[in-house]
């Protein structure tokens, strides 16, 4: 039988359906109003802090940086998380899924789709947040480190990927976004907070439970490298390139292994309501 | 006459959910084949393993035993959906996105070249009446257009096999009516549809064969004049005798 069909002959994996997933990821970003409400909220919390004048203090002004930079690291999780955990649930919940897969898509293809977008998506979030962080430094400091802003927002960035692939794993484990969600913000949370200070319990623990203590150290993705808020706070200059490039091939790494295992357990998973 | 869908030997078992039960045979050793040009109508009652067959086309679930194949590649493999198109029975679509954006992004997966796609677009959203709106958002469409929107996404391809999932289901006797004229005109134009449908009056009228399921096992098939004169009743009666209704 000819097929109707002419502009195809084979198939093999590519990026096409990679790219056209995302847009369609990207799309639904800016479409729905998460983003901008963050981002106001964002805006509008710095500038009260701006606004306020304690003690005539110019320093005061690493206060309110700190204070954005916060606000803009709990926002960007937030974005991420959601974003991510909402996007295979939703394709099931609304059947989506099923005229997708039922086109020339496979699994893998679909699970990467899904990360770029959440993860390009992220990316423009992280630009407009970071850049009303610059006008406001810029503002109050009179000086741009353009170089250093964009080295912490790229880190940023890439701790956002490492995210997003976690979140995509929980989702294909989890059927409910929320408890996916809430799962994966507490681990991500702790890993910002505790696993800097792992290491240093370990040493103090003796046997197997230090052993132990170290191998969960090695395991889990630091997240807390990319968190590099303090040196622009305080202005301490550019981070040397070379351990710049070494957290975001890590960061490539430790996306591509959380992403082969959602792949793993997506691709034994039946598609039914 | 050449075979476009083939099924051969085809066990599906699912986990149970009922107490001291493991498994649950959705379909037993079920053979089929649907030829090239031909309307085939996949009958039986709720359970009876109709959806579990499609979905066992489509990739969605794997078979416990026996094989699939389109166009004689295996099911398993993305490249047998590419000569398919897929309506499945009451989905949403992304509501974010305009019914043109919708299907760009569908003739996108099937790399068609952009002008190639844009004459697609115009094509299905006409046949399916859906030009006016084809810069609305989904959200804001009824129950009908987003069924004939499932209809265009299914069609983008221009496929040599439809699969349609119960297409009329949940449709007012008008978009009923409009969803069965284009399936009468995709007929027309030599396409192979398989399709599964409640409503047997409908089956009756477009379909060449039919195949009725009842419990995993296919009971009767065969073309439906030579159905109706076997049984000497309507397809209905046919049917409801098959599966064991007595009244």
């Amino acid at each position: 039988m000819s097929s109707s069909i002419s502009w195809v002959t084979s198939r093999n994996p590519d990026a096409g359906n990679v790219f056209a997933i995302a847009g369609v990821v990207i799309k639904e970003m800016y479409r729905r109003k998460d983003f901008y409400v963050l981002l106001a909220l964002v805006v509008v919390i710095t500038l009260m802090l701006a606004s306020v004048g304690i003690f005539n203090d110019d320093r005061i002004v690493r206060y309110l940086k700190d204070g954005c930079l916060l606000l803009i690291w709990l926002s960007s999780l937030v974005i991420a998380i959601t974003t991510a955990a909402r996007q295979i649930p939703a394709e099931r919940e609304s059947r989506t899924i099923f005229p997708l897969l039922a086109k020339p898509v496979g699994r893998g293809e679909f699970v990467v789709g899904k990360f770029l977008g959440c993860w390009v998506a992220c990316g423009f979030a992280l630009v407009a947040f970071y850049f009303f962080f610059g006008m406001v430094s810029a503002s109050r400091e009179h000086t741009l480190p353009l170089l250093a802003y964009f080295q912490a927002m790229w880190l940023h960035w890439m701790c956002l990927a490492i995210v997003i692939a976690l979140v995509l794993l929980g989702s294909v484990i989890f059927t409910a976004p929320s408890s996916n969600a809430t799962i994966c913000f507490i681990i991500v949370l702790g890993i910002m907070f505790a696993s800097g200070h792992l290491n240093s319990v370990a040493v103090q623990m003796h046997g197997f439970r230090g052993g132990l203590v170290y191998a969960i150290y090695y395991a889990i993705p630091h997240l807390e490298w990319y968190d590099v808020r303090e040196l622009i706070i305080h202005n301490w200059g550019l981070i040397d390139w070379l351990a710049w490039a070494g957290a975001t091939i890590y960061a490539g790494l430790y996306s591509g292994l959380l992403l082969g295992c959602a792949w793993l357990v997506f691709q034994r998973r039946t598609v039914t309501l | 006459m050449n075979t476009v869908v083939e099924i051969h030997d085809l066990r599906v078992e699912y986990r149970s959910r009922e107490l001291g039960q493991r498994t649950k045979l959705a379909v037993d050793g079920l053979n089929l084949k649907v030829n090239s040009g031909e309307v085939f109508g996949f009958l039986g009652p709720n359970g009876a393993g109709k959806t579990t067959t499609m979905n066992v086309l489509l990739g969605f679930v794997t078979a416990t035993a026996g094989s699939a194949a389109i166009f004689g590649v295996d099911v398993h493999q993305p490249i047998a959906r590419q000569r398919i198109g897929y309506l499945p029975e009451l989905t949403y679509y992304y509501k974010f996105l305009s019914a043109e954006e919708l299907l760009r992004f569908y003739a996108k997966i099937f790399r068609i070249p952009s002008a190639e796609r844009e004459r697609r677009i115009d094509t299905v959203l006409k046949l399916v009446e859906l030009d006016a709106a084809r810069k609305r958002l989904i959200k804001t469409y009824s129950k009908g257009m987003q069924q004939r929107v499932g209809l265009a996404q299914a069609l983008i391809n221009n496929p040599d096999l439809l699969i349609l999932d119960e297409p009329t289901s949940g449709l007012d006797p008008l978009g009923r009516m409009k969803v069965r004229g284009i399936i009468q005109r995709l007929k027309e134009e030599g396409k192979t549809v398989f399709f599964s449908s409640h409503e047997l009056g409908e089956v009756e009228t477009v379909c060449d064969r039919v195949g009725i399921l009842h419990e995993g096992k296919l009971r009767v098939e065969g073309r439906v004049s030579d159905l109706v004169q076997q049984y000497q009743c309507n397809l209905e009666n046919v049917f409801l005798n098959i599966v064991g209704y007595k009244p």
